[in-house]
């Protein structure tokens, strides 16, 4: 009898103890979610706004009644900012910059990285405190000499010397953007390439080691064994400098201030729309532009500006997280 | 004649070559500004055509930049105290996140795509066309910043009541508070330390959660004594990395950017940018120094 007893009560135990456990669990589950819901929330609201400021039509502004969704949708605000952008145009200009620095970048910085990960030459822990140091300094400090050197860029006074001129002027051109891209020594190029030797470091030095018996060099290695191995810092790099560059406000200003890049056009939106406003809606020039609906029409030309962004990360954002795992940042 | 180099010397050449676009660019572009900059703040710098004059003065751009201008030291003081407030609260967040995101839960592939969302999206240019627009609306700078956060619609005091009730002490209750008001802020800007965070929390051996879980360890345990320590070395990282990432919409480097190119002050702003490259490096050794002895290192 008593035994029995005994093992009843270890069976009600087990069960509530199981029941416990599983009431937590899901109380968990319900309090993570409504987290996760929340922050999601945070983030995705900013665009939300935006779009429903896309689609509302000048009638609406005034409406306290309307939450998010208009009553009226039009397209106006669209048609307006993209001819105030000259949008079309601009994003093709943009891509182009954008896809060229990123090209560029990554090249240089997988070089650096991978001859930081694996040949060793006088100095090169020094050289490596030095490419850290680059990340640490802020952009600031190097503004005043970069802009001044490629008001005049002359490397070792070689145009000095052909042609008797003081340098030749690259500011407003993309070449700037282009040489400190090439050079590894662009936006947050240091990173890449600390990104770079890590991932590197981590290979086993037996897949080198079997090129070289097999007779290939040391460039052919890397062009052909290593880069192939090498795709999760690659997607990495190439978005982040890709992302970065195409948000990037302060070299684009710096070195070429009239250029059509869409981070310049965006950050003079307000100003351009609320004097070309007037002009565009057919009223006359001298008339001011209601200031709310300047506001739409900027809200619609942020949009446009980040809408490239979206899609392109709808199709890669699982490499995204994924090769940033398997990068090696870690350690 | 040809030079005979032994194997040794031929994969040093061979790495010299590899990191050769670097260093050109090093030489150039990095080290010969960065010298530049430092010969610049100890000088009046005034821009002939096809060149500069320099004529030096000693530390009067230190002083100016110091106790003349009206707004740099305020400004400077201002963006440091940000940084210390922000740092823990984004480092908090991203962590919290990282293990959040970790978990194995329907719909993690969308969550995680959203959470980094703000990494794409984080941009200074739509920051300043969207407060430029909002001072466009009611004219004027601090309407503005109040409007925005006011705009966040979330009545404060309702907290701040129940923090002080609960015997919080007034500092504690004024950082919570303010970084709820902030919490898209610094969302916003958590979004490559969640990445690194969750790089390292994927790279934590499944097998010690069981071992502790067999052990009777509870979550919250396991959590201390087995994801912290193993992801204590990512902490340094993400604090270098948030505030190096705090440089480029700092007001600082706007106050410096402005100084040179709108006042045509470059030697003012050279010793501005060399103050708060100081400061923050001391920043960043005090931190390093603290953080790295605290650092449990697994291998």
């Amino acid at each position: 009898m008593a035994i029995v007893r005994e093992r009843w009560d270890e069976d009600s135990h087990n069960r509530i103890n199981r029941i416990k456990n599983k009431s937590l669990n899901s109380l968990w589950s319900i309090c993570r979610f409504m987290l996760i819901l929340g922050i999601t929330f945070i983030i995705i609201y900013p665009i939300l706004t935006k779009f429903s400021m896309a689609f509302k039509a000048k009638e609406d502004i005034y409406n306290p009644t309307i939450y998010m969704i208009p009553v009226h949708f039009t397209l106006d605000n669209l048609s307006v900012a993209l001819k105030l952008l000259d949008y079309w145009p601009l994003l093709l200009n943009t891509m182009v910059y954008v896809f060229v620095t990123m090209l560029l970048t990554t090249m240089s910085t997988a070089l650096a990285g991978y001859g930081f990960a694996r040949f060793q030459f006088p100095g090169s822990n020094i050289l490596f405190g030095l490419v850290v140091l680059t990340i640490l300094i802020p952009m600031s400090t190097l503004m005043v000499p970069m802009y001044l050197h490629f008001r005049s860029f002359d490397v070792l006074g070689v145009v000095h010397l052909f042609t008797g001129k003081d340098g030749i002027n690259l500011l407003g051109t993309y070449w700037p953007s282009v040489i400190t891209s090439a050079t590894a020594t662009g936006l947050k190029a240091g990173l890449f390439i600390y990104i770079f030797r890590q991932f590197f470091r981590g290979l086993p030095k037996e897949i080198e080691e079997a090129a070289l018996i097999d007779g290939a060099g040391g460039i052919k290695t890397f062009f052909s064994i290593m880069l192939p191995n090498a795709i999760p810092p690659l997607i990495t790099v190439t978005l982040f400098s890709f992302v970065w560059q195409y948000n990037d406000t302060f070299y684009t200003s710096l070195f070429m201030s009239d250029s059509a890049l869409m981070p310049l056009k965006i950050a003079s939106l307000p100003a351009d729309a609320s004097q070309f406003l007037p002009g565009l809606m057919g009223i006359s020039n001298s008339a001011e532009a209601d200031p709310n609906y300047v506001a739409l029409v900027v809200d619609t030309g942020i949009l446009l500006a980040i809408i490239p962004l979206i899609l392109l990360y709808l199709f890669v954002q699982r490499h995204f997280v994924e090769s940033v795992e398997r990068t090696g940042v870690v350690g | 004649m040809k030079i005979k180099l032994t194997l040794v010397q031929k994969r040093s050449m061979l790495g010299l070559l590899f990191i050769a676009p670097w260093l050109i660019g090093f030489i150039f572009l990095f080290a010969g500004p960065l010298a530049q900059s430092i010969r610049f703040s100890f000088n009046k710098l005034m821009v002939s055509p096809g060149g500069y004059e320099l004529q030096n003065v000693g530390l009067q751009n230190f002083q100016d930049a110091l106790f003349v201008d009206a707004n740099f030291n305020r400004i400077l003081t201002e963006s440091i105290l940000g940084m210390l407030v922000d740092v823990p609260l984004i480092l908090f967040f991203s962590l919290f996140s990282a293990v959040l995101l970790n978990q194995k839960f329907r719909g993690r592939g969308l969550a995680r795509a959203i959470f980094f969302l703000p990494v794409i999206l984080a941009s200074g240019a739509i920051a300043s066309a969207e407060s430029a627009g909002l001072i466009n609306l009611v004219g004027n700078a601090q309407v503005a910043e109040q409007l925005g956060q006011a705009s966040s619609q979330f009545n404060a005091r309702s907290m701040v009541l129940l923090l002080s009730e609960a015997g919080f002490p007034l500092a504690v209750t004024d950082y919570i508070v303010d970084a709820v008001m902030r919490i898209y802020e610094i969302i916003s800007s958590s979004g490559v330390q969640i990445l690194i965070f969750l790089a390292a929390l994927q790279s934590v051996p499944g097998s010690m959660y069981e071992v502790a879980k067999i052990e009777g360890a509870t979550a919250y345990e396991s959590f201390w004594k087995i994801t912290f320590p193993m992801v204590s070395p990512l902490i340094l990282t993400n604090i270098i990395y948030t505030i190096i990432d705090s440089f480029s919409d700092s007001r600082v480097t706007q106050t410096i950017y402005e100084t040179a190119f709108k006042t045509q002050n470059f030697g003012l702003s050279a010793a501005m940018a060399w103050l708060y490259t100081i400061l923050v490096s001391v920043l960043l050794i005090v931190m390093g120094v603290i953080v790295s002895r605290k650092t449990f290192y697994h291998n």
